[in-house]
């Protein structure tokens, strides 16, 4: 009878990354071996504690013997490939990726490596032409689409959803990485609220007949803004301090702590503000969380603020 | 359990385990994170039984829920043991080689037939035996639950049933099997592993022990009185006697969380002196002669805390509390300068190496090792230990001397509920909690839930039809201690008899002026899920200011 935990064996293999001989584990990707020796692969959609959904297409890589790019988030090495991540296709490719999806998406609150990765590959947004004002994309019939006039550029622009007192939902900042459906749904907080609704362009997250929150399935575990790259999901504490221009993450201090709740004893990062709690996560390596939380640990904090 | 007061397994454990069990736990809503990794074991193949009168939002996740009748949790693990006896499951090895008292317990479980066990419990004679063949049969399984277990009079006894079953079947010391009773606050655990306990010192060491009692006095250079001291329960009652004169209440809000709190608040107020430290003026107070404002524990002290596996984690402040508001190290340690003795000023980490120089258990936990292992859990007896991840591993050894003493199984008896139904008083009231709120709502009621809705008596579709109510009027309930009044829920998870209500609202609805403050013998906690009460239809409809939407719950 087996009395310790169980130990997976795995077998090493070696493949060639960018000309240097990598060694790593059967089973890993070829964004782990990358980040392994340090060479940096751009993600957008990749997140540590979801499965990889392959649709940002911004980690393409190429493959010898492969006759596309292959998305280094999901595809598992194998002993003896031989791997280009720097080559004019691949930094074509990324390219365009990063050009359309800045063209169409406010990536404004979207976070440094983003626009680090925009100057590098030097996409160009803007010449595509001038944003086309926002649209009623709940609205959009699928599969119809004329051209915009007067050389104006299409966006997933629409207005802001503010339905409850805990989240903002800025869908002009949604780049579609299916984040926040993979933590509502299997891959932690199975609740289902949401889903990606639309196809083509019009593809957009929304709750089940585009109802409100408040009368969604949702239950306010904030899992979905905890995995949000692009700050399109937001506690309305930072989105009214942004609105306000008072959002100064240079004066933010985070502090780990565990949450006052019940006793399964979660990491609660708290984000401090003169003196004020603005934000709560959770750390994605911790293996209690994997960075998720419940609605009283990443909102119940109001109880402490102020002087009581 | 098996002299370690803590739950045997890690949250690891669940996600690769063959079969769940929760009994008594609604774990989806009342640990929601502890329910993630639950379903991660789910989505690996694990089956599940949920064991609970209600069938909750954790049930709907379940393969079987066995709709048990309140308080009869020990009549049906009596007669899951028998059946597993019966059919010749028993693991016979294990329970030879590591328990005691086998005999004694198969004799005490010989009348819990099947068909007694369905008369008992209300769950069908086949959905018993299936649960005791499902768990004996199991490679794998945890054991898990929460208060609707302890929360009853035979609240220690409900525990060992469960406890006998694993041993029975050898759940218990293998890494994915295991017995998981999952607290309810965020430091249940550390205040029992710390001694805040009438009869522990830090790391569970017996105050009765001479030996014990030596190495605590020479450290403290002062004599710990060399017998217990009184629980929760036993406090009121030395109240009640006129014993316990004077009071020192930390961070709890007895005059609305105790069962039958209108003798809780008569007795608080009769006190020659109430001290109260806590975050705000709660109810209690609100009656006491001294009132120290203290700081939140988690977001502006320094400290640690222990979860549910046995995890002591680090608490760190990020906020500056308001002026005159203190940690509580700062406060106990001036009270006792007060007093005539000089604790000096120590960090929180000063007071745990000294924790750690007398509890084996917490003596590698040093505060950078917690920091850099993101907490250890117990025990973890030097400073190389990496911590522990399951318990009891002991009973499977081979050799007699590793094994050490075996594990005796526990005779209990199987009492029903003190307060029982009646004509007077037909239905059964039980309490639990909603997904975004928390005891008596001091700590949850300062945010904006936009899943809050208020205090409701729930009940099922049959009795709404029958009391001739509809969503949002208001009814009468009235249990033999008293009477309040609160609108209807309609909730499908109740069977017909079955009422439920949380303790969130107490300034809403007093729920726990209904409650019966009878308490288990052992552990001192108070029966407040099963009340006997009356419902009654209000002539005027008083609440369709009230009318609420459906709960969600994930």
């Amino acid at each position: 009878m087996t009395t310790v935990a169980p130990v997976a064996l795995r077998r090493q293999v070696e493949v060639m990354i960018d000309g240097q001989a990598v060694t790593t584990w059967q089973g890993a990707t070829i964004l782990e071996a990358c980040r392994d020796v340090g060479i940096e692969v751009p993600t957008l959609c990749y997140l540590e504690t979801l499965a990889p959904v392959n649709v940002c297409r911004v980690c393409v890589v190429e493959l010898e013997g492969s006759r596309a790019l292959v998305p280094a988030c999901s595809r598992p090495v194998a002993a003896g490939m031989v791997v280009h991540t720097g080559s004019e296709r691949v930094r074509t490719s990324r390219r365009m990726v990063l050009e359309l999806l800045a063209s169409s998406v406010d990536l404004s609150t979207a976070g440094g490596d983003v626009h680090r990765w925009i100057d590098e590959y030097g996409a160009r947004p803007d010449r595509h032409g001038e944003a086309a004002p926002p649209s009623a994309r709940d609205r959009a019939h699928a599969g119809h689409h004329e051209p915009l006039e007067g050389g104006l550029v299409a966006t997933v622009a629409q207005p802001v959803k503010r339905d409850n007192d805990q989240y903002v939902r800025d869908y002009a900042k949604c780049i579609l990485c299916y984040k926040c459906v993979e933590a509502c749904g299997e891959e932690a907080q199975h609740t289902f609220a949401i889903a990606v609704a639309g196809r083509g362009f019009d593809a957009r997250i929304s709750t089940e007949m585009d109802v409100a929150l408040p009368e969604s399935a949702c239950v306010y575990c904030g899992n979905c803004i905890g995995v949000c790259p692009t700050g399109a999901l937001m506690f309305v504490s930072e989105h009214e301090l942004r609105a306000r221009g008072e959002w100064d993450e240079s004066r933010q201090e985070v502090t780990s702590t565990i949450c006052p709740y019940c006793g399964v004893g979660c990491t609660l990062e708290l984000h401090v503000q003169d003196n004020r709690i603005v934000k709560v996560t959770s750390p994605l390596d911790h293996d209690v969380t994997s960075g998720n939380l419940c609605v009283k640990g990443r909102f119940g904090f109001e109880f402490a603020q102020g002087d009581r | 359990m098996f002299g370690a007061g803590g739950g045997t397994s890690s949250y690891k454990e669940i996600e690769e385990t063959d079969l769940i069990i929760l009994w008594g736990s609604n774990a989806r809503e009342a640990h929601p994170i502890f329910f993630h990794h639950l379903l991660k074991g789910l989505r690996r193949g694990a089956k599940m039984v949920v064991v609970d009168p209600r069938r909750t939002s954790s049930a709907r996740w379940a393969d079987v829920w066995l709709g048990i009748e309140v308080g009869s949790d020990i009549a049906l693990a009596h007669a899951v043991g028998r059946e597993i006896i019966r059919a010749g499951l028993v693991d016979t090895e294990f329970v030879g080689r590591a328990t005691t008292g086998f005999d004694d317990y198969a004799a005490s479980v010989e009348p819990f037939t099947l068909a007694e066990g369905e008369r008992l419990t209300g769950v069908p004679a086949w959905a018993i035996a299936d649960l005791a063949h499902s768990y004996a049969r199991a490679g794998r399984a945890q054991l898990c639950w929460t208060l609707g277990i302890t929360e009853h009079h035979t609240a220690t006894d409900n525990v060992l049933a469960l406890c006998n079953l694993a041993l029975l079947t050898g759940h218990v010391g293998r890494y994915g099997s295991g017995l998981v009773p999952l607290r309810g606050q965020n430091n249940v655990q550390g205040g029992g592993d710390m001694g805040a306990l009438p009869n522990k010192f830090p790391g569970f060491q017996d105050v009765e022990d001479d030996a014990i009692r030596a190495r605590f006095d020479a450290r403290w250079g002062a004599t710990v009185p060399p017998q217990r001291g009184w629980h929760l329960a036993q406090m009121f009652d030395a109240m009640t006697r006129g014993d316990l004169r004077a009071l020192y209440v930390l961070g709890e809000n007895p005059a609305q969380s105790e069962a039958d709190n209108h003798r809780a608040v008569r007795l608080l107020e009769g006190l020659d002196h109430l001290v109260v430290q806590d975050l705000f003026l709660t109810k209690t107070a609100q009656l006491a002669d001294v009132v120290l404002p203290a700081a939140v524990t988690a977001f502006e002290s320094e400290g640690t805390v222990t979860s549910s596996e046995r995890r002591v984690q680090r608490l760190r402040p990020a906020l500056r509390p308001p002026d005159g508001v203190r940690s509580d190290i700062e406060i106990l340690c001036d009270l006792a300068g007060r007093l005539g003795h000089d604790w000096g000023h120590p960090s929180a980490e000063e007071v745990w190496d000294e924790c750690r120089s007398l509890s084996p258990m917490h003596a590698g936990m040093r505060y950078d090792r917690l920091e850099a292992l993101g907490g250890i859990q117990w025990p973890c007896p030097d400073e190389e230990h990496p911590g522990t991840q399951f318990l009891h591993g002991r009973l499977w050894e081979e050799d007699p001397e590793k094994r050490g003493p075996p594990a005796p199984f526990s005779l209990v008896h199987f009492e029903p509920p003190l307060d029982e139904l009646s004509e007077e008083f037909p239905m059964r009231l039980t309490t639990g909690r909603r997904l975004d709120s928390f005891n008596t709502g001091v700590q949850s009621g300062g945010y904006a839930s936009p899943l809050r809705r208020p205090e409701t008596l729930d009940l099922s579709p049959e009795d709404m039809a029958s009391l001739g109510v509809a969503e949002g009027d208001a009814v009468r309930v009235t249990s033999r201690r008293g009477s309040i009044t609160a609108p209807v829920h309609l909730d499908r998870s109740l069977r017909p008899g079955l009422a439920f209500m949380t303790l969130h609202f107490p300034d809403q609805a007093d729920t726990n002026a209904l409650t019966l403050d009878t308490w288990d013998p052992q552990s001192g906690t108070a029966e407040f899920k099963a009340t006997a009460v009356r419902v009654e239809r209000l002539p005027e409809t008083v609440g369709a200011h009230l009318v609420t939407e459906p709960a969600k719950v994930g």
